[in-house]
């Protein structure tokens, strides 16, 4: 599976999607998913907390270990989402599709600090050696 | 450091599995998805590559007296030909060397199985009791073989189908029994608490045997469902559940030591003089999360540590062995720090899971 180019990428494996409103959803990529293995529990972040870039907010833990996921961007949470607690599983059949949270940024532009699909896979690529 | 590699390593990467570094080994951790490996095992059957873990037999007369000291299990028990034991190796103040299987062959041969990241220090522990306590012992590394389990309710049928020759010598066995079947050492042993068989066979045989297996469609498993598994199945894990530092009461191994005899092994007066003030309960998360090794445990007679942790296929909810105060009992709702957060757990008495459904 190749990475969207509709996206921007972290270098924490965060894919992040600009939406029409100028929200953002965030969810973690085929790479990542991967890398993990079989998703068995999500904790989303609350709803209206405050993140500077970088920060812990959710946690994704499969059968073999749990990961952070951070958020990509300064920003308010709006939404999480919630079919994830019943169905984790989502995160390895649909990495693109089953968002993690939704924010609204504090500043749009921070979006440009981003990879973008190719940089990422670049990325991906220098971490396997 | 290069890693070190089982005769199958070319097999695994062919069959598409990821590959990791455990204790130094470049071992299959999946094949794909390891909770299908894990229900695939305790539904029909799988096939483990197993063969990093050391065979070591030991030769001579007098061989059952030498492993009645070395052991904290009684080789006693051991009467029926290819009957196997589990045991802790002991240190003299206690701390567990190892967890092995013995296999009784004859009174001149006994067949022993350890884990692949203590095989050295088991051997050269063994060879430096020996050399005191029973010199004309051989005690060898039978680096020459290669080991696969196969496991789960078909999976002594799958053998029979691959190797029909063994099939007369193997029927009768009952559970951990071994049978000598010339180039294949046949064990109805395993990690997993289902029923199959452990194989071992001259490394240059195994890759045609794996695929042999595979054409008859049993499936990979790799170590992160053979984890599970043996979670779920109440074993423990060397290096996770015990180690040096604590003793086998403490872990959950008291069925295993035989403090009633008069026999004296090594690590008894030590077992002796120091009762265990903690033991080894299992644990089912009641909130959602997962619980994993290292995790504090609060409970209302003191702090305790989870030393096993994961998701359980099988019962669709976290479980845990943990190490608690003994004043702790089944039926307890005790707190599991999981970040943040205190979370209930419940503690039970384990195994969780055997032979395809839930225990509990």
């Amino acid at each position: 599976m190749s990475n969207p180019t509709d996206l921007k990428y972290t270098a924490s494996h965060e894919w992040v999607k600009l939406e029409t409103d100028g929200s953002v959803t965030v969810g973690i990529t085929q790479h990542a998913q991967e890398l993990l293995g079989d998703m068995v529990f999500v904790e989303a972040p609350e709803v209206g907390r405050k993140m500077q870039a970088g920060e812990e907010c959710a946690v994704v833990e499969s059968v073999k270990a749990a990961a952070d996921v951070y958020a990509p961007i300064a920003g308010e949470v709006t939404a999480a989402n919630g079919q994830l607690g019943d169905a984790p599983e989502q995160i390895n059949s649909d990495p693109y599709g089953a968002w993690i949270f939704k924010m609204k940024p504090d500043n749009s532009a921070d979006l440009g600090k981003l990879m973008d699909a190719a940089a990422y896979q670049a990325h991906v690529d220098s971490e396997a050696h | 450091m290069t890693l070190k590699q089982t005769p199958l390593n070319a097999a695994h990467r062919a069959m598409g599995a990821k590959m990791v570094d455990f204790g130094g080994w470049d071992m299959p951790v999946n094949y794909g998805s390891q909770i299908e490996e894990h229900h695939q095992v305790r539904k029909d059957c799988g096939m483990f590559d197993v063969s990093h873990m050391r065979v070591v037999d030991a030769k001579g007369g007098g061989v059952r007296t030498f492993l009645r000291y070395l052991l904290a299990n009684n080789a006693d028990k051991l009467t029926v030909p290819g009957k196997a034991l589990y045991s802790a190796m002991l240190r003299p103040n206690g701390g567990v060397i190892d967890d092995l299987i013995i296999y009784f062959m004859s009174e001149q041969w006994f067949r022993i199985v350890v884990n692949a990241g203590t095989a050295d220090k088991d051997i050269a522990w063994m060879q430096e009791q020996a050399a005191t306590h029973a010199p004309n012992l051989t005690i060898t590394s039978r680096d020459d073989l290669a080991m696969v389990a196969i496991q789960g309710p078909n999976a002594r049928a799958k053998v029979w189908q691959v190797l029909p020759q063994i099939k007369a010598a193997t029927e009768g066995l009952v559970n951990f029994q071994a049978a000598d079947c010339g180039e294949y050492f046949v064990a109805r042993t395993g990690y997993t608490g289902e029923d199959g068989f452990e194989v071992m066979l001259p490394k240059e045989k195994v890759e045609a045997f794996w695929y042999d297996l595979n054409k008859a469609g049993v499936k990979p498993i790799g170590l992160g469902a053979r984890d599970t598994l043996r979670l779920e199945a109440g074993m423990n894990l060397y290096g996770q559940d015990m180690d040096e530092s604590v003793g086998p009461l403490e872990s959950g191994l008291g069925w295993t030591v035989d403090l009633k005899s008069e026999r004296d092994f090594i690590g008894k007066a030590a077992l002796l003089d120091n009762p265990p003030t903690k033991k080894l309960v299992g644990l089912v998360l009641l909130d959602r999360g997962v619980l994993r090794a290292h995790q504090q445990v609060v409970t209302a007679h003191g702090d305790g540590e989870i030393t096993s942790g994961t998701f359980s296929p099988t019962l669709e909810r976290s479980i845990a062995l943990a190490r608690v105060p003994n004043g702790v009992t089944v039926g307890d709702t005790v707190q599991v720090a999981i970040r943040d957060k205190l979370l209930n757990a419940q503690v039970v008495k384990y195994p969780f899971a055997r032979n395809g459904r839930s225990c509990l």
